[in-house]
């Protein structure tokens, strides 16, 4: 263990960020500094505000489909999941299962799209400037294949209430498998350039180690959780969608520091291929569009909140209606606010260095922070 | 004693597999595109700005004026325009102008289009000095596209085109 | 002519203006050969459009660092943070010129030659330290603070297997320590393999390469000691890493690898011009494998973290470094 620096002694405040290689975006981070000791870290969140949650509730729910894939664009089609599941759910909309596969395959790929993001600017942070090259070789394939069927390779706008606004076509299809096949090849590159690596281990285990108890206080969820041993995950817990006709499992490692973080997302990967596969094999006929969708979706009155699992853990909209169409109130709980919140528990008295790694692992969106 | 040799060892190892990694790629063709030289296919589906749908054949525009996206808009970007003009039943599209510089492409006015008038252009290279550059006139464009397939545009010929909004 | 300017000075003058020449056009090169490597390594082609596949992409570079103003932040101790970048790039130059190219081709050849160059090594760190401290940026004090430790840690077991050398030699000259490696090379022996990997991990700790680039440490420090630097001030700072770079493969070929020794059959010790062209060949090919392995190493590695560089210092290569210092003394002796 690193052993505690004496809080008598000089310090030095350093401000990491707003603009910083490592804080990914516009988070800042005030930190009280020994030495290269971090005694204290407050992140200083805001800079990326937009109203998101304001703007849902002037604009009727089609106009905020835009706004969703804006929030967390890494893994933007989760949120537009949870963004039409909970309309849907307000106005007891049948969705046909075909969109409900096809929103599953997408969202599983863009979860990938998202952890392979993850692991090359995790491993940038710990200094590897290689690795992100490689996950964004492969990145590349699923924003293609994603451009194909959405129409755009970031903020794809995709779900509607109802359904999703285009069906699949066979290229998507037989694109997909090949991607499949692909990326299990690529696994074993990444484990023998990155997990295997003696300095990568050195760096992140027993780096940041967060006790179930933490989790719990905290209420943080998705892979930093799952890291810690709690094997919460909304698609098994709380299942929605098509995810309850699917078989795939829920990786934990009990460690709770980087290095479990870091299996928990990788092994992620290899459970959405096996998500996708299987929706994929079992995709039904039909419709991508509910046919009963009235043109004004007034809501409620009443209130619903639903919840899914974004990349970064659970993401929950709560919608309030009194009638209109019109949300009354719509709040929105981000996945990495609360991971965030861990970050001054964990930070005291670890090196700089750590401190980088560590919020390398929580893996934080700084838009869907600030909102 | 033989932990700590072992160690250095494994690790020493570790580091030549990483190694080798990293050579396997380096000898292997770069994966990347020669951007302005050569250029990737776009998808058919790519979303780009809207643009008015010509009729190839007649050179006709498919607008009946209903103002249902203007209306879809969330972001207020769309402004359409038409008039009767006399002894006509209906109404003829006059003026079409998008701000490009507040659409979000969530689509939602092409789905709100009831006669699929408009459809995503596949214009990806899009890059200005001013933002008027990106306030489009949708007609005039429809003009320009419709010379491209050599037809004659038939569109909004009731009033004269209106003047450009002054540069920056 | 020979009255006003003895022979010797015009030697000494000739010697430096190639040295200095040499030492630019390595560092263009090295630039671009990095960045090409990187590139491919990372399956992209690196620098493509300037010249034929990139060759010119240095010089441009260069001329845009040339034309920028060297801007001195305000809180900052204005002489000390112009002269820091000098101070980076002249000791490596100047430790240059006992580096045996080929039999003939050195411009000074001391008895103290491996001495020589280690003290100019040195002065590195302190380019370093007076850098970050006198940004005034905390981020470049942190570096200054990391650079200074961990290259005062490194310098033992660097000096350490170098001494091994030395011992077996028994001489600091270079020219002695070439010629003893006629026949074998002190790398392919039990010993001189173990000093000579302990002196190439050190060799990339000193000159601050990734994976012990910590001195920079892009994602902690943003640019460390050189945050500041702009035009060729930083330019200058890269210009001394790629002398660095070379001169510590220099050092590694000189001792370990053989010098201008080729192999076994492809050899020769002649003193004619043709003679001296093959031995440059054959130094300069494995400096710049030397060189290569480095970038090689440097795009594929994370970065340690700082006790963990201390310890793999003090806990690893110190302890075996003596170890392998003492057992070659004790071989020696028998």
């Amino acid at each position: 263990m690193i052993p505690r620096p004496d809080p008598t002694l000089e310090t030095l405040v350093l401000n990491m960020g707003p603009q910083h290689p490592s804080t990914h975006g516009v988070l800042r981070v005030v930190l009280k500094l020994d030495g290269e000791y971090v005694l204290e870290a407050h992140p200083v969140i805001g800079y990326g505000h937009r109203m998101h949650e304001k703007m849902g509730e002037v604009r009727n729910v089609s106009g905020f489909y835009a706004n969703v894939g804006r929030m967390d664009y890494a893994g933007a089609l989760s949120f537009g999941h949870g963004h039409v599941l909970a309309v849907e759910r307000m106005l007891g909309i049948e969705v046909p299962p075909r969109a409900e596969y096809i929103r599953v395959i997408t969202t599983e790929l863009n979860r990938i799209a998202s952890h392979l993001l993850w692991f090359g600017a995790f491993l940038l942070d710990l200094g590897a400037f290689t690795p992100i090259l490689y996950s964004f070789d492969d990145r590349e394939y699923i924003l293609d294949l994603l451009e194909h069927v959405t129409g755009a390779r970031l903020t794809f706008s995709y779900f509607r209430v109802g359904g999703v606004n285009r069906d699949l076509d066979e290229r998507f299809i037989q694109g997909t498998r090949v991607f499949i096949r692909r990326m299990r090849s690529r696994f074993e590159a990444y484990h023998k350039l990155v997990t295997g690596n003696v300095i990568f281990r050195k760096r992140v285990e027993g780096v940041g180690i967060i006790s179930p108890d933490m989790i719990r206080k905290y209420g943080a969820t998705g892979p930093v959780a799952r890291g810690s041993g709690i094997p919460y995950d909304i698609r098994r817990v709380e299942p929605y969608s098509v995810y309850s006709e699917l078989d795939f499992d829920i990786p934990t490692f009990p460690e709770g520091d980087c290095f479990a973080r870091y299996r928990v997302r990788l092994a992620e990967m290899e459970q959405s291929l096996r998500i996708v596969e299987q929706a994929l094999d079992r995709l039904p006929d039909g419709s991508v569009m509910a046919e009963k969708v009235p043109r004004k979706l007034k809501l409620g009155p009443g209130e619903v909140y639903q919840a899914v699992e974004a990349a970064r853990g659970e993401l929950g909209y709560y919608l309030a209606g009194d009638g209109t169409d019109v949300p009354y109130r719509l709040k929105i709980r981000p996945p990495s606010y609360s991971n965030l919140s861990l970050l001054n528990e964990l930070a005291s008295g670890v090196l700089l260095a750590d401190l980088v790694a560590i919020m390398g692992s929580l893996d934080l969106v700084i838009p869907e922070i600030d909102r | 004693m033989i932990r700590y040799f072992r160690e250095i060892f494994e690790g020493l190892w570790s580091l030549l597999v990483g190694l080798k990694v990293t050579g396997r790629f380096a000898l292997a063709p770069t994966v990347t595109t020669h951007y302005p030289f050569d250029e990737l296919e776009v998808t058919p589906n790519y979303r780009g700005h809207i643009d008015l749908v010509v009729n190839p054949k007649t050179g006709k525009d498919k607008c009946i004026v209903c103002m249902m996206c203007q209306r879809a808009c969330p972001s207020g970007c769309i402004t359409v325009k038409g008039e009767k003009p006399e002894g006509a039943k209906k109404k003829v599209l006059t003026e079409y102008r998008l701000d490009f510089t507040k659409c979000s492409l969530c689509g939602n006015c092409v789905e709100a289009c009831p006669t699929s008038a408009i459809e995503f252009s596949h214009e990806y290279n899009l890059a200005g000095t001013s933002r008027h550059d990106f306030h489009y006139d949708l007609v005039e464009r429809f003009r320009d596209r419709c010379r491209a397939l050599g037809v004659e545009p038939k569109i909004a010929d009731l009033t004269p085109v209106a003047p450009k909004p002054p540069e920056s | 002519m020979t009255d006003v300017f003895p022979p010797d000075l015009i030697r000494l003058i000739v010697s430096f203006v190639i040295v200095v020449a040499f030492a630019f056009t390595n560092a263009a090169v090295l630039v671009l050969v990095e960045r090409k490597i990187c590139g491919h390594i990372q399956r992209r082609p690196g620098p493509f459009e300037v010249g034929p596949h990139g060759l010119l992409q240095t010089a441009v570079d260069g001329m845009k660092l040339m034309a920028k103003q060297m801007l001195v932040p305000r809180n900052a101790d204005a002489s000390l943070f112009r002269a820091a970048p000098i101070l980076s790039f002249v000791p490596p130059i100047a430790a240059l010129i006992v580096v045996p190219f080929a039999r003939l081709l050195q411009v000074r050849d001391l008895d103290i030659g491996v001495l020589f160059i280690l003290s100019l090594a040195a002065v590195n760190v302190l380019a370093i330290l007076v850098a970050g401290w006198s940004s005034a940026n905390k981020y470049s004090l942190f570096g200054a603070i990391r650079a200074v430790a961990q290259n005062v840690a490194y310098e033992i077991p660097l000096l350490l297997s170098l001494l091994t050398i030395v011992i077996w030699v028994g001489s600091f000259r270079m020219s002695d320590i070439v010629a003893a490696q006629g026949g074998f090379w002190f790398a392919f022996t039990p010993m001189g393999f173990v000093a000579f990997l302990v002196y190439f991990i050190c060799g990339i700790a000193e000159t601050n390469r990734a994976p012990f680039d910590l001195p920079e440490a892009e994602s902690e420090l943003t640019a460390g000691f050189h945050t500041e630097y702009a035009g060729m001030g930083f330019g200058l700072f890269f210009l001394g890493e790629y002398t660095n770079m070379l001169l510590v493969s220099a050092i590694a070929t000189t001792l370990f690898l053989g010098g201008w020794n080729g192999p076994a059959f492809l050899t020769t010790t002649g003193t004619g011009f043709w003679a001296t062209v093959i031995q440059t060949l054959w130094f300069l090919a494995k400096v710049y494998g030397l060189i290569v392995v480095m970038i090689w190493v440097r795009w594929t590695y994370p970065r340690v973290r700082f006790d963990q560089l201390l310890n793999f210092c003090w806990k690893i290569l110190i302890p075996i470094s003596m170890a392998n210092l003492a057992v070659t003394a004790v071989w020696l002796k028998l």
